[in-house]
């Protein structure tokens, strides 16, 4: 295979169950480097359970994830993170008892070089100057808005070369939706980092990223760029609450 | 006497700790009580006396020996007992502990039989008196040992890497994993340290009481286990304090009330702080989180 024919991430028809419900019925989907590619669709669609099968959360029941040119889909998730794929969880999944500069820290688990981990510590504080300010905090007395900032920093730590975000927006008043979507772009736009972005909020996914799949109840339904999506009048009807 | 008292109830009751904690490391990663963790304790015990009477070995080489066989005891039962049935309900982690705590009373009794065994220490028993105040050797040992190893564990969750990676797992299992935790590894260096300690707890023990019977796990481990409770399982300082506490209320009330009470003294102490404090002295008030 030629090397500008190798996908990021790669997913050929998945499938997962959680006992004998099937939560993903044979999904595909691409992301190329350097893309941001968004998950949209309602609660119980699949989305998560499509992020969790990438990192190894859940097993698969069938089909596999390529990423970088090899089948992940059998490996742990400790080995798949040192792979280059870091998750950030739905609901932040921050250590709470844990300070914020442990937290950030932790993030880089996996890696042994010192310097670039102090180094790296500072990119996340010019990132989110926030958490610099609250570094000593322990991290579950910080706001909604800034744990997901934490969460997001933590994940970066690992310097992932894909991006898994699970909705970030969840629980958030819609000017701190703005502020962490505004850095989820700038993420991508400036370091080139591949995103995969889970959202229920179809209109703050839909800014962030290049290209969209739209879930239903574990099937890909639609795809397309976010510019043909928003202009598409079903997807307007059912995602973005416009007529 | 009250002095002589609480010596005597620190001592059992750094017994008591050093069990508990194991409980307490257990519950706090995987949300399970290892209801085998007693007997666990007690094949430490008995590994112990298989190395210093049939081997004839020296104790200061028995004692690391042992507890690092109870290690792997430990990890293997996590391995064939718990491991396979990780999502499956907590029913199932329970009946299957039953099933190992059985299975383990069982052979200790076909190796040992059902007899009590003297421990024969070998170590010269000598008392020191200050003022009115007896204390033997045996009894600085078992103290003296039982604070060395938790301050030891204490270094280790703190100051360390793995540490931090079990405070981690044990805080939430998901993001642990996505930050690259091995956490398969992490349970099984928690049951391997947890079931050390057990094993140097059983042999304390054995020089201290110089008897040792093979469901010695059943009485020692429910203890122990209310202890757990008490400090607040799923908390390392809270088992600490829970054995202690244990320890001490009942040697005391063994001794200013009736010594045919000593057990109800414990689980009495347990029952009064779980009304008002229900989730322990240290525990923290778990959410359930929706």
């Amino acid at each position: 295979m030629m090397k500008n024919n190798v996908y990021a991430l790669e997913i050929k028809d998945l499938q997962v169950k959680y006992g004998v419900i099937p939560a993903l019925k044979g999904i595909s989907l691409k992301v190329e480097p350097g893309e941001a590619v968004a998950l949209i669709g309602a609660n119980g669609a699949g989305k998560t359970t499509t992020l969790h099968a990438i990192s190894g959360i859940v097993r698969k029941a069938g089909g596999s994830v390529i990423f970088d040119g090899k089948d992940i889909s059998n490996s742990p998730a400790h080995e798949i993170v040192s792979m280059g794929i870091s998750q950030v969880p739905e609901g932040r999944g921050i250590f709470s008892n844990l300070t914020v500069y442990e937290n950030i820290k932790l993030g880089a688990y996996l890696r042994k070089d010192e310097k670039g981990i102090s180094e790296d510590i500072q990119k996340v504080y010019d990132l989110f100057p926030r958490l610099e300010e609250r570094k000593t905090q322990l991290a579950g007395t910080l706001s909604g808005g800034e744990q997901q900032m934490l969460a997001i920093g933590r994940s970066l730590m690992a310097k992932p070369k894909l991006l898994l975000l699970d909705e970030p927006s969840m629980g958030l008043a819609p000017i701190v939706v703005e502020t962490i979507f505004r850095t989820i772009k700038k993420i991508n736009r400036e370091s080139g980092m591949t995103i995969l972005l889970v959202e229920q909020n179809a209109q703050m996914a839909l800014y962030a990223a290049h290209r969209a799949y739209v879930m239903e109840t574990g099937e890909i339904v639609t795809t397309g760029t976010s510019k043909e999506l928003k202009a598409n009048d079903e997807i307007r009807k059912s995602y973005l609450g416009l007529h | 006497m009250f002095t002589q008292q609480l010596i005597n109830g620190i001592t059992v009751g750094g017994i008591y700790a050093l069990i508990a904690l194991g409980y307490s490391m257990v519950y706090g990663i995987l949300r399970i009580v290892n209801f085998a963790h007693g007997d666990i304790f007690m094949m430490g015990t008995f590994l112990g006396l298989f190395f210093t009477q049939s081997l004839g070995m020296q104790f200061y080489i028995a004692f690391p020996l042992s507890a690092a066989a109870t290690a792997f005891i430990g990890i293997f039962v996590e391995k064939i007992a718990y491991r396979p049935i990780r999502i499956a309900d907590k029913l199932a982690v329970l009946i299957s502990a039953l099933g190992v705590s059985i299975f383990l009373q069982n052979l200790a009794q076909i190796i040992w039989g059902t007899e009590t065994h003297a421990f024969k220490s070998g170590i010269e028993v000598s008392t020191f008196k200050f003022g009115g105040l007896i204390l033997s050797n045996i009894q600085l040992i078992v103290i003296f040992l039982s604070c060395v190893l938790m301050m030891g564990l204490y270094f280790v969750v703190n100051k360390t890497k793995i540490g931090v990676a079990m405070r981690a797992t044990s805080h939430n299992l998901n993001s642990a994993k996505l930050i690259g935790i091995n956490t398969d590894r992490i349970i099984s260096f928690t049951f391997g340290i947890g079931s050390a300690l057990a094993c140097i707890a059983g042999l304390l023990v054995g020089i201290y009481y110089d008897a040792v019977f093979p469901i010695m796990g059943y009485s020692y481990g429910l203890k122990a286990f209310a202890a757990a409770i008490l400090g607040g399982i799923g908390s390392i300082p809270g088992a600490m304090v829970g054995g202690f506490v244990i320890g001490i209320v009942e040697t005391f009330g063994a001794a200013y009330i009736s010594a045919g009470y000593r057990d109800a003294f414990a689980f009495g102490i347990l029952i009064i702080v779980l009304i008002f404090r229900p989730s322990g002295i240290l525990g923290k008030k778990l959410v359930e989180k929706v």
